[in-house]
């Protein structure tokens, strides 16, 4: 399937994958609104990790065979089998956070709900993606699997 | 804390109603102008070190940044403006020689915007570039003074080495040091989807550039930096830097920190030693001792490469860009005192040299006095900004035109003259990694491709009105340019009429 | 007003040409009935007539036809002239009053052989030296113009429309086994005799329709070798171009109608590898001989005759053949007005240079 992958040797630090991330996932799709203005403020799936020097934007790897699908005690979070998109249904999350608890990638982020990366379902490209200035994150098919 | 003496020159606006208060300028800002305050949730701006280099404005993703000039009034002096008070200032803090980046930015006459161009009306037709073909693949090289041919259809004449370009522009030289291995690497990979060429500079070939050495033309300069045997047979063509337009007369200086391990290994210096070109090459202190260089480079290069000599725009050009020829040289190179720098002297900069416009209509007109200018290959340097520019340089006399501040800019430079510091914020003038990373080939080649092509079209455009073409008939036809608000004396260097005439 | 030479003039024109490939001779009405037809593409501002083989019972001197504007300008030149040649005879050239042709120079022509201790003392050879003097005159000696200066041709011109002009020097009475004709429609002039055309240089007598416009790329790139381009007109930098490829380097006619007219690198670039490096040598050195925009142009020789065509074919130009002569002109109708039944019509197209070699010389020389 088709992934975001990070280049470290490209990331700028620059951090605007979280500020469209946040943008894509808010209610005004606005990126002054859903930044400054909109409650509750929406929160970012994929997090800038480093410093000046090295770093790279981290997002949920979207597994084979999802650690979080299997811990989810609500069948909350679930791989879509033509998609491979792992992602949670916010009305069967009751906020347990066990899937955080075993995610190897420190991809979910605790809020109401559970928060992680959708791939932006349905857009071609990722809004960390497209937004990215210096192409440091790639949406691309390298073929193997995650674990 | 000390007294300052010089006012900033520029100040950060930040429009609180639209900061998000993400962070990217802070992260971004190499002169560290933004931070967060103490309790690390709003961001400001100390405005003093900013070159107004813009990299904050474009990538703020609320556009919620604006650099203006920070007005300061001194009490007025057309003769002591603010300008000069400040540079005192500094030198008087400093005791050192005044440094800048990029082009002499001081206000000269422009002559390219006081040429006018011509096209054709009634008496002979223009021509739609879009339904007829419109020829700019240029040769470079030394050519036969004529042709001998068995019959119609078979030459004789066995050609010295051509280089053929698709387009008339070609990148100045930049070297690895002066400016990024990604910076070069994205005028390389340009240069080759172009079909054009980029030049090394005087800084070695980095491994990285090998696959495009069929595109590069390599620099001889008076440091001899990273020149060896393999080297000249890289490459397409062998340059002799002899000067340069933004520092006639003056060699370079390439500060040890910038000489990491990649640029030393190229360079072939300890890595941390400053590089240091002198200002002549102390094998050339006269015309006939660049002729034995020219020859020696042929030997090396089993005279299959042409040789280009660079010189800088200076007073006699004329005579010099003669004696080059008769010395051997293929490929002469004049670059103009607008021609940019990573580092000059700014008294230098500002005041040594000539217009490349006068100095090429000089130059073109003392080879055709002499009846050689067919033989040799003549490169216009020294900043063409538009392809209205490139077409005039042509029409004065030029074969190709050497660009670099333009494709810079098209990777992002906001020519804020300040390469000098290293501190680059778009990852050209600098080799700092965490600054250098922020340039990406891939984004950029394009760019510059894309810049390059526009340009190309616009120059068919141009020639199509003109009923011209192929940029052959182009060359030397000054009568398409008329000078406007141009003095006799002008005209007459420049070879070309008055408006209305 | 300024006239030709300190201005540049565009013109439209009408070409026509005529030639016997074995030598045969031509009347001049044949000519003049053909260019007259196309009256329409000139507007009676110049008209001329080159012919080859006119003058054999001179055939070995230089016929220079010259105006003269006064007097003072005759002797001045007839000085010079006597000086570097020997002049076998000197003569008005006959001609007659018509009203249409009006407040022309007086026209002379003089046989000359050249002053061989002055060539030898010049170190020229015999044609540079003859080019060189001609330039002399007509740059240096106010109010004489040579205007021809060829062996066993002649240029006739004036300001008029060519059939007048054919009257007027009564061409009728002359037999040539060559013959260009030229009728000028020049956007402003001063109706100066030594604008009309052909243009000409020792035998090399052009006659063309265009306005190029690669001028002052061919001008200045010509005027490296020692041309002047006094008159500024395209025809006298073609014919200077061809001069120079042909007698300074020694290129075949049709090799030199390769440089001026040279393909495209679309079709370069599709050749064999042998004609590719022909061609990519050619446009490389003499990339400042290329012709650019619309031409069309009939040089004459007494090796024959050469008709070429622009690149994008912008200018028309048609040729025909029928027996041992050949026929060219701007427009079909001004042939078949004097060959009404061709054997072969065809227009001249910008890649493939049309050249008729006269037999006879071949055959002499070998």
């Amino acid at each position: 399937m088709k992934r975001v992958y990070a280049k470290e040797e490209l990331c700028l630090n620059c951090r605007l994958c979280e500020v469209y991330c946040k943008t894509a996932h808010s209610a005004s799709k606005d990126v002054l609104k859903a930044n400054k203005y909109e409650t509750p403020a929406p929160v970012s799936r994929v997090t800038v990790y480093g410093d000046k020097l090295r770093s790279a934007a981290v997002n949920c790897r979207h597994c084979e065979n999802p650690k979080c699908v299997q811990a989810c005690i609500t069948g909350a979070m679930t791989k879509d089998p033509a998609t491979g998109i792992v992602a949670v249904d916010e009305h069967k999350c009751i906020g347990c956070m066990t899937c955080l608890a075993v995610c190897p990638y420190g991809c979910i982020t605790t809020g109401r709900f559970a928060i992680k990366c959708d791939l932006c379902r349905g857009e071609t490209e990722p809004a960390c993606v497209k937004n990215c200035p210096n192409r440091a994150l790639v949406y691309t098919d390298l073929g193997g699997a995650q674990e | 804390m000390a007294v300052n003496y010089i006012p900033r020159r520029f100040n950060i606006v930040r429009d609180k109603e639209r900061c998000i208060e993400c962070g990217c300028c802070v992260r971004q800002c190499s002169n560290e102008c933004h931070y967060f305050e103490a309790g690390g949730t709003t961001v400001l701006a100390d405005s003093t070190n900013c070159v107004a280099c813009h990299r904050c404005v474009d990538l703020c993703p609320t556009s919620a940044l604006r650099i203006e000039k920070h007005v300061c009034d001194y009490r007025e002096n057309a003769n002591w403006t603010p300008q000069y008070q400040q540079e005192i200032c500094r030198q008087a803090a400093s005791g050192g020689t005044l440094l800048s980046g990029m082009g002499n930015p001081k206000p000269y006459p422009i002559y390219w915007d006081k040429i006018l161009l011509n096209a054709s009306q009634v008496t002979n037709p223009s021509i739609d570039p879009l339904r007829e073909p419109m020829e700019i693949r240029t040769i470079l090289g030394r050519k036969p003074e004529k042709l001998t041919v068995e019959r119609k259809g078979k030459a004789i004449t066995k050609m010295p080495p051509q280089v053929v370009v698709e387009t008339p522009i070609l990148f100045s030289a930049m070297s690895f040091g002066s400016i990024s291995l990604n910076a070069q690497k994205s005028l390389a990979m340009a240069a080759q989807n172009l079909g054009t060429l980029f030049n090394t500079g005087e800084g070695g070939l980095h491994p990285d550039l090998e696959p495009y050495t069929d595109r590069a033309i390599v620099q001889v300069a008076s440091g001899r930096f990273g020149v060896h045997k393999d080297y000249l047979n890289s490459a397409r063509i062998v340059e002799i830097k002899i000067g340069q337009g933004a520092k006639p007369g003056i060699g370079g200086h390439l500060p040890g920190e910038k000489v990491n391990v990649e640029v030393s290994n190229a360079r072939m210096i300890p890595e941390g030693s400053d590089a240091i070109s002198p200002a002549p090459h102390h094998d050339i202190y006269s015309i006939e001792d660049l002729r034995q260089l020219i020859w020696s480079i042929k030997q090396a290069t089993g005279n299959q490469k042409p040789v280009s000599v660079k010189i800088a725009a200076v007073h006699n050009v004329a005579a010099i860009v003669s004696g080059c020829a008769r010395a051997g040289a293929d490929i002469i190179a004049i670059d103009g005192f607008r021609g940019g720098t990573g580092a000059a002297p700014t008294r230098i900069r500002d005041n040594v040299g000539i217009p490349i416009e006068l100095a090429l209509a000089a130059a073109d007109s003392r080879l055709r006095e002499e009846g050689i200018r067919s033989q040799i290959s003549l490169i216009a340097a020294g900043s063409f900004r538009c392809s209205a520019d490139i077409v005039k340089a042509i029409a004065l006399g030029a074969d190709a035109c050497y660009c670099a501040s333009a494709p810079l800019i098209a990777m992002g430079c906001h020519m804020c003259q300040t390469c000098n510091t290293g501190k680059c914020n778009w990852g050209i003038a600098t080799q700092r990694p965490e600054l250098t990373k922020r340039l990406n080939p891939d984004i950029m080649h394009e760019r510059v491709e894309n810049l390059i092509t526009a340009w190309n079209h616009e120059i068919k455009e141009i020639m199509g009105g003109m009923g011209i073409n192929s940029v052959d008939s182009l060359r030397g036809n000054r009568l398409m340019l008329r000078g406007i608000g141009l003095s006799d004396r002008e005209l007459a260097i420049l070879g070309i009429k008055h408006a209305g005439e | 007003m300024l006239k030709e030479g300190q201005v540049r003039i565009p013109a439209g024109c009408a070409i026509a040409a005529i030639i016997d490939r074995k030598g045969g001779l031509i009347n001049g009405s044949e000519i003049i009935k053909s260019i007259a037809l196309m009256h329409d593409r000139s507007n009676g501002l110049g008209g001329g007539f080159a012919a080859y083989g006119i003058y054999p019972e001179h055939k070995d001197a230089y016929a220079f036809h010259i105006f003269y504007d006064n007097a003072e300008a005759q002797k001045k030149c007839e000085e010079f002239l006597f000086k570097h040649f020997n002049v076998d005879e000197a003569e008005r050239i006959p001609t007659k009053k018509i009203p249409a042709i009006k407040n022309g120079p007086d026209i002379w022509r003089y046989f000359a052989r050249v002053n061989r201790v002055r060539m030898r003392n010049a170190r020229l050879d015999e044609g540079e030296y003859v080019v060189q003097c001609v330039t002399r005159v007509n740059d240096a000696y106010e109010g004489a113009y040579i205007f021809s200066s060829g062996k066993n041709m002649g240029c006739f011109k004036a300001v008029g429309y060519p059939e007048d002009v054919g009257a007027f020097y009564m061409l009728d009475k002359y037999d040539a086994y060559l013959w260009t004709a030229h009728g000028r429609f020049p956007t402003n002039t001063p109706g100066w005799w030594g604008g009309a055309h052909p243009f000409n240089v020792l035998d090399w007598s052009i006659v063309h329709n265009g306005e190029i416009s690669s001028y002052d790329a061919n001008r200045r790139y010509i005027e490296q070798f020692g041309y002047k381009c006094t008159m500024q007109t395209d025809t006298e930098v073609i014919t200077y171009l061809f001069d120079h490829l042909m007698r300074h380097h020694g290129l075949p006619a049709n090799v030199a109608a390769d440089v001026l007219t040279a393909p495209e690198w679309d079709e370069i670039d599709r050749m064999s590898p042998e004609k590719r490096e022909y061609f990519t040598a050619l446009r490389s050195i003499y990339s400042g001989a290329l012709v650019n925009g619309p031409f069309s142009v009939i040089l004459g020789s007494g090796k024959g005759l050469l008709a070429i065509n622009d690149r994008l074919k912008l200018r028309s130009l048609t040729a025909a053949t029928k027996g041992d002569r050949a026929y060219f002109a701007s427009e079909e109708s001004a042939i078949r007005i004097v060959c009404p039944n061709p054997d072969k019509v065809w227009s001249v197209s910008g890649a493939d240079p049309v050249f008729v070699p006269l037999e006879i010389h071949q055959k002499e020389e070998s």
